[in-house]
């Protein structure tokens, strides 16, 4: 038995010294304000006040913590990309995830799976090596795998050829995980929180002041702070939030639906995701079957659930898993996805100054969580984006520089 | 004749006669017909029936419905496993066979039960906090972990059931058979509206049919007889559909609701073949009557999870629904007046009541007074604060409470079960899935339907009228007026007489206080999962403040039950700990489904050979009887090549492609999209969606067009011919069909609908066969008479119509392999006659099919594009060397604008090349990436990949297209592509590797 | 799943209807004469609303004619259903 726990165990009444703070009165003031009380935000925050020594900072939420898409999301971490753009972005947030638990000594239950993307057209094999590929030129580990492989790593799959689309190959990319997406953003939550940083949920800004171009107040229905940046971190309401600010977003919000069967002993350890299927899974600790498809096909700032999505995505996971039938669905929900038009982010500089962009994270917001709080961070602190931000700029399309991710989707658009 | 030791001789709703032969953890027993597995199990004696999540403590039945959280089995063995099945819920048969989840070796003695020893250092979220250090090893750990979760297992094949789907609309959807929904049922079926009435049980009645023999009357009728009646009027009305056995488990968008029907589940191996199993149901119904009922919640008291400890509710359904008796001694404890029912019909069965333990200081209904008077005593202002026994309760330990404190002695009760209540929780969840907001009523600690956005009506138990004469009321009421929202008049009904005893008010009490040491005595509240008061106080200290970080934190209300006896009791804890009203806390939003549905539900038939559709050409049977080996192009089958005997795919393919170069080769492009383009703008349309010019193609002559999107982005392309002025037919690649056609009814209708031009898909109306190489001329010849086949009378890029092989035909001379084409199109019908008549005429030439691979060969040795291929969606006309079909005279076409943007014209954009390997036999991947300098560690720059690659017998060597950095000016260049486990060096040439001008396909 | 009434066929289910997105974005007439940016606003930048989205839709598997919807991106109410060519706005639904 690890020592931690033991320690933990014998302690008389579980102390609780990394405890979210209650939420403390606005000041007048602050160095920088993060609207949107998220993953990404409080990673921001996290980051600013660890690794640049801004501790003057107010992340301001709605609702509670880190109840939108970081509460909702199947929390899948990969780099398997198409782009080296997209591949160096999310490698990177691969490798701060990997040290996240003993950053923040809060374990955010990290479980390195492998993740297979299965192919079942020549067309897809292809789109398969390529980023195999790409990820291997660009120092991620990917290779393209044929079904005696797979059927070591996966050996529940139907690997029959006599299916209405065999599997034909895999995508295999080694580092491919899972985590318990809240604890990601607890563990943030409670280190920016031990180090200054105030939490102020249940408040909704409603207005920026902008004055010569540069935003200088927020105004929120607890009263109007001065600021000296802001960072825009509100996935599902990226164009809403903008609009108080002025500017439009090249972004759709849609919903996206996913679903957990009932706790099952131990079946699948990887990660295994069908584009031509329209769909994915993994196993959770608890065992239970976390599942998504695609996105719903029009806008909605609403999470409701739809029969229709598991209707077609059970018959999806059946085609996989023929097992199945008798396995029980037990929970589905949504999260609201802001889809760009290359499946890429959109980050860094806005048209108003000192106010910084995180937005445009569709389906794949979970994973880049540490990546972004980095460099957000560091793009506040210098007042600049770094480098590896820059291929996703929102000018991009005014110049149409685009990063397009679409063939590196796991989730169907 | 098997012994049931707690059966009652007499009463319930249980056929005595027919005897259920069943096994439960290996062993076997004997049930009744009309018992659950449950309801079996308790009158066996059998306490323990599985194991919780965390801790792995004993646990027996706690409920008599689907909000059980304990009593989770394992139904069947073989294919037709099914895991996490609810005991109270699964209707007894004969043969059944079951076993506890979540245990090893066995129930009685579980190894994991380890696990409880050391709870102290599990509490809630106790992962989050071990396990990081050393660094690194948490991976093991965590497969250890991991190796230990789960509930029951899968079954191991594909399961041999059918499930059915079936669409339905009606007037009145009413959910939940009780009292309110039969009275709601009546009013709109009388009203003579379609109605359509579910219940999950198997059978109507609800609360009704748990009843004692002598218990409430309606209208002067039994109970259970009056329900028995209302079934019998609304089974006899045209309009009206009674669904037992069938959940409604979720609430959607403009109340489009789903339902589970368990058509055969109860049968077992006597189902009948013909029937599915289950059915979902997927109804869009113009009012909804939400008539759910209320699900009892329990008291939170310490030690209160030992196996004989049940709702107070789920004892009285034992008792006088199943005839079981719930124990032979079993105390009541209760905060309300409902409860002594449970006391009182227990006491008539001849069962001990020791007590009834009521935490109200001074209860004074009438019930509590006919207990009285019943002999059976009552311990007003105590509370039960602790209890004993290892597999199954022995005893209570019960003390005067006030002021949520215990505020005196214990005395030690002995019992072999406890029934208790905490008052019930009306069951909201549909409501809320349909988008309804919830309300919460301080009195009785309980959400209600507040606000709803969709048409629907809540009533009954689950609008918080519990007296049985106001939930008959509700539901005539809803009934009546959901049917009047529908358009139908008002009913004839008179509402029943009731007379059931009035209840005082109940006393909410979220937590029983404890004279034991906190952390000594646990009291669970959600006993899946075990989270215990002490974890929800611990996640309030840890400033988890809002309801779904507690859920999270502690897992309350994550398990199968969903936390339908834990979340409110959970979110009341947290409020009380916190300082906080319960509102101001929140309750967690709904989801659907209500109870977990079977995937195989969700999935109907639409499996396997029904999954997806499978289009087949009208060639396909030749195709089919000539070996073929098939590949899928979207939902078509496509023959890829013809294996000869012994022959693998790379002989095969180079035989056919040499045969079209040489001889005959013949194509089936019955795929290809085709679209009829008619009216005066027909021309207009095509100049506005391709980027080279149309007005002034002759008629009787074809052009090729590339087709962009609006961001300039090649999109599609194919030959498009002039039949007259006024119609055209364009094709378009296999893939794209659809969507070609979609894009220009979009534009037409969107933007442009003053335009004078119609369209509709040709595709299934003709096949096509497509006739490639230096003898293709001949062959025609000898199939047609009736027009001139010769290269002037019929030149390259230009359509005849006239007779092939008998039938009318419009031959086009356009060419995708190279060579002298000619693609016969036929009425779909005749495609196979016109085929096996080139085959067979074209014997003499040694005539060759020829499959997608050999086709996909030809035109790459042309350096013909495939759109999806050689292109990705961000490759422009400019990147293909293709700006030669780009008008610079047209004023505008689709995407013409994106083309002079800044980035579409900078350099450094991948452009299209052909490469050759320095080794002319090794062939380079499809998607190998290009690297200039081969030497660089990753992260290494990319400058381009491979799209296409093949190896050409033509040139006798291997041929790639790819995609490249500034390509056409590296001509000659040697970069390399990366292969597995080497970098291959490849020259830089032009695209087009063979007959670059077009003599043999123009000839 | 959404019960959207064509203006041809009348109620139908959501499924054989295709979303074409946000209405009203006229094309511009000479896209030759307007700058990058204003391209660039017309392919990609969109209103996104909360609540009331007028937007086009196709009927795809019934009659293949598009015509706009008004919808609440928060109720999934259907405030109107109106032809193609129509001002938002009109009142009056359908």
């Amino acid at each position: 038995m690890p020592l931690g726990l033991l320690k933990y165990g014998f302690s008389k009444r579980h102390p609780a010294p990394r405890a979210l703070p209650p939420r403390p009165d606005l000041k007048d003031s602050y160095d920088v304000v993060i609207v949107g009380g998220g993953g990404h935000g409080l990673a921001a925050a996290y980051y600013l006040s660890k690794y640049h020594g801004i501790t003057n900072i107010a992340v301001i939420d709605k609702g509670y913590l880190a109840g939108g898409n970081t509460a909702r999301n199947t929390a899948i971490i990969r780099s398997n990309y198409l782009t080296p753009e997209g591949v160096r972005f999310y490698d990177e947030s691969v490798r701060l995830y990997q040290g996240l638990s003993n950053e923040f000594d809060f374990n955010i239950l990290y479980s390195e799976r492998g993740h297979l993307t299965l192919a079942h057209t020549d067309a897809s094999l292809r789109t398969m090596r390529w980023r195999a590929e790409v990820n291997q030129h660009c120092g991620v580990d990917s290779e393209l795998i044929f079904p005696d492989e797979i059927a070591k790593l996966a050996p529940s799959l139907n690997l029959s050829r006599d299916v209405r689309h065999p599997i034909l190959g895999a995508l295999h990319h080694k580092p491919g995980a899972i985590a318990r997406h809240d604890a990601v953003a607890w563990g943030y939550a409670i280190g920016a929180a031990s180090r200054g940083v105030e939490l102020h949920t249940r408040t909704e800004v409603t207005g920026f002041g902008i004055e010569g171009g540069a935003v200088t107040s927020v105004v929120t229905d607890r009263g109007t702070v001065r600021c000296g940046a802001v960072l825009q971190a509100v996935a599902g309401s990226s164009s809403r939030v903008a609009a108080l600010a002025g500017f439009k977003l090249p972004i759709r919000t849609v919903p996206l639906q996913a679903c957990v069967s009932q706790p099952l002993k131990p079946f699948l350890d990887p990660i295994v995701v069908s584009g031509s299927l329209h769909c994915y899974i993994s196993q959770s600790s608890r065992g239970e079957l976390v599942m998504g498809g695609s996105v719903d096909p029009y806008s909605l700032y609403q999470q409701r659930s739809t029969l229709d999505f598991k209707e077609g995505l059970m018959a999806n996971m059946l085609e996989l898993f023929p097992f199945l039938s008798g396995v029980k669905l037990l929970r589905q929900w949504a999260g609201i996805a802001d889809m760009t038009p290359d499946f890429s982010p959109v980050m860094g500089e806005t048209p108003i100054r000192n106010y910084w962009l995180d937005s445009g994270w569709g389906t794949w917001g979970f994973k880049a969580t540490p990546v972004c709080g980095k460099r957000m961070a560091e793009t506040i602190a210098i007042g600049k984006a770094p480098d590896i931000l820059d291929p996703f700029r929102l000018d991009r399309f005014e110049r149409f520089d685009l990063v397009g991710e679409g063939g590196a989707a796991s989730v169907g658009h | 004749m098997k012994r049931q030791r707690q059966r009652l001789d007499v009463g319930a709703r249980i056929d005595r006669g027919q005897r259920l032969a069943f096994r439960f953890n290996g062993k076997s027993y004997e049930g009744f017909s009309g018992d659950t597995l449950a309801s079996a199990l308790v009158a066996n004696g059998v306490r323990l029936v599985g194991r919780s999540f965390k801790f792995h403590r004993p646990r027996g039945i706690y409920s008599a419905g689907m909000e059980e959280p304990n009593a989770l089995v394992q139904l069947g063995t073989g294919a037709a496993s099914e895991p996490n099945l609810r005991a109270t819920q699964v209707e007894l048969f004969d043969g059944l066979e079951a076993a506890s989840v979540n245990c090893w070796p066995s129930v009685n003695f579980d190894i994991w039960s380890l696990n409880d020893r050391v709870s102290s250092m599990l509490p809630a979220g106790f992962y989050y906090k071990t396990f990081m250090w050393p660094t690194g090893l948490w991976m093991r750990y965590e497969r250890a972990i991991r190796a230990m979760a789960g509930m029951g297992r899968t079954a191991r094949e594909a399961d041999p059931d059918r499930y059915d789907q079936t669409n339905a609309h009606c007037d009145v959807l009413i959910a939940g058979g009780g009292p309110a929904g039969l009275m709601a049922a009546l009013a709109a079926g009388r009203a003579g509206a379609r109605v359509i009435l579910a219940d999950e049980q198997n059978e109507f009645g609800g609360r009704l049919l748990s009843e004692p023999e002598d218990g409430e009357t309606i209208g002067g009728r039994l109970a259970v007889d009056w329900v028995a009646d209302a079934r019998a009027e609304l089974a006899g009305m045209a309009e009206v559909r009674l669904l037992p056995r069938t959940t409604v488990f979720g609430y959607y968008d403009h109340n489009f609701i789903g339902l589970i029907e368990r058509v055969t589940d109860h049968l077992g191996g006597a189902a009948p073949e013909h029937l599915p199993r289950q059915r979902m149901w997927r109804v869009r119904a113009r009012q909804v009557v939400l008539a759910t009922g209320a699900i009892e919640r329990p008291l939170i008291f310490a030690e209160n999870d030992r196996p004989g400890i049940m709702l107070a509710g789920a004892a009285r359904a034992y008792l006088n629904r199943y005839g079981v008796q719930p124990g032979e001694k079993v105390l009541v404890f209760t905060n309300n007046d409902d409860a002594y029912r449970t006391a009182l019909d227990l006491n008539a069965a001849g069962i001990v009541v020791p007590a009834v333990v009521d935490l109200r200081a001074d209860p004074q209904g009438s019930l509590p007074a006919r207990a009285r008077e019943a002999g059976i005593e009552i311990l007003a202002g105590h509370g039960v604060v602790g209890t004993k026994g290892r597999l199954r309760v022995t005893e209570a330990r019960v003390a005067p409470v006030s002021d949520g404190a215990v505020a005196g002695p214990a005395r030690t009760i002995s019992c072999d079960a406890i029934a208790m209540s905490g008052g019930w929780n009306p069951a909201v969840h549909l409501f809320s899935q349909g988008q309804g907001k919830l309300r919460f009523e301080e009195a009785r600690g309980v959400f209600l339907p507040g606000n709803t956005i969709q048409a629907n009506r809540s009533a009954g138990a689950c609008n918080g009228a519990f007296p049985l004469a106001v939930c008959l009321a509700e539901g005539t009421e809803v009934g009546a007026l959901a049917a009047a929202d529908a358009g139908f008049g008002a009913p004839v009904l008179a509402l029943p007489e009731t007379k059931e005893a009035e209840e005082a008010p109940m006393e909410v009490v979220w937590q029983v206080p404890s004279d034991r040491p906190p952390g000594k005595a646990r009291a669970f509240v959600d006993f899946q999962n075990d989270v215990t008061t002490k974890d929800v106080k611990l996640a309030a200290r840890e400033g988890y403040r809002s309801v779904e970080h507690f859920k999270r934190y502690t897992t309350t209300g994550m398990g199968t039950d969903q936390g339908k006896t834990s979340n409110i009791n959970g979110v009341a804890i947290l409020a009380s700990a916190l300082g906080e009203a319960i509102p101001a806390v929140g309750t967690t939003t709904f989801r659907p489904p209500y109870t977990p549905v079977s995937f195989g539900a969700f999935a109907g038939r639409e499996l396997h050979e029904f999954y997806a559709p499978i289009r087949r050409t009208p060639i396909h049977a030749w195709h089919e009887s000539h070996g073929a080996v098939f590949e899928d192009v979207g939902q078509w089958k496509r023959p890829r090549y013809y294996p000869r005997a012994g022959e693998g795919m790379h002989a095969a393919v180079r035989r056919e492609a040499i045969a079209a170069r040489s001889g005959i080769g013949i194509l089936d492009a019955s795929t290809l999209g085709k679209i009829d383009i008619q009216g005066a703008d027909a021309a207009e349309l095509l100049n506005r969606v391709y980027t080279n010019a149309w007005s002034k193609l002759e008629v009787g002559r074809c052009r090729y067009g590339l087709m962009l999107g609006e961001d300039g982005m090649v999109m599609d392309d194919g030959v498009t011919a002039r039949l007259a002025e006024d119609h055209f037919l364009m094709s378009t690649t296999t893939g794209n069909a659809a969507r070609v056609l979609a894009w220009l009814e979009e534009w037409t209708q969107t933007e442009w609908p003053d335009m004078k031009v119609h369209m509709a898909s040709a595709t299934e109306q003709w096949a096509t066969v497509s006739i490639s190489g230096p003898k293709a001329r001949n062959l025609l010849a000898e199939l047609t008479g009736d027009f001139d086949l010769s290269p002037d009378a019929f030149p390259f890029m230009s359509f005849r119509e006239g007779i092939v092989a008998g039938v009318s035909a419009r031959v086009f001379r356009i060419s995708f392999t190279g060579e002298l084409s000619f693609e016969v199109n036929v009425a779909a019908r005749h495609g196979l006659a016109v085929w096996t008549a080139c085959m067979t005429a074209g014997e003499k030439y040694g005539i060759t099919p020829f499959g997608t691979e050999a086709m996909h060969l030809l035109r790459a040795e042309k350096g013909f594009i495939i759109v999806g291929q050689d292109t990705d969606g961000t490759v422009t006309p400019a990147d293909l060397g293709m700006d030669w079909i780009v008008s610079k005279k047209k004023p505008d076409f689709l995407g013409k604008r994106s083309l002079s943007r800044a980035d579409t014209l900078r350099s450094g954009r991948k452009r299209l090349v052909g490469l050759f390997t320095e080794d002319p036999k090794t062939v380079l991947d499809e998607g190998a990436q290009i690297v200039a300098e081969p030497r660089d560690r990753p992260p290494m720059k990319m400058i381009g990949h491979v799209t296409s690659s093949y190896f050409s017998p033509t040139l006798d060597r291997s041929i790639a297209l790819a995609l490249i950095e500034d390509g056409p000016d590296r001509m000659g260049q040697t970069l390399h592509a990366s292969m597995p486990g080497r970098t291959v060096p490849v020259r830089v040439t032009e695209p087009v590797f063979f007959d670059p001008d077009g003599e043999r396909m123009r000839g | 799943m959404l019960q959207i009434a064509c203006p041809h066929c009348g109620p139908r289910d959501e499924n054989e209807f295709s979303c074409g997105g946000e209405a009203h974005i006229a094309r511009p007439k000479q896209p030759d004469a307007i700058s990058d940016a204003e391209w660039a606003d017309y392919l990609f930048m969109r209103t996104n609303p909360k609540g009331a989205l007028a937007e086009r839709w196709c009927h795809t598997v019934g009659c293949r004619r598009w015509f706009n919807v008004e919808r609440d991106t928060v109720t999934h109410t259907i405030l109107r259903v109106y032809a193609m060519g129509a001002p938002r706005g009109g009142g009056g639904g359908a």
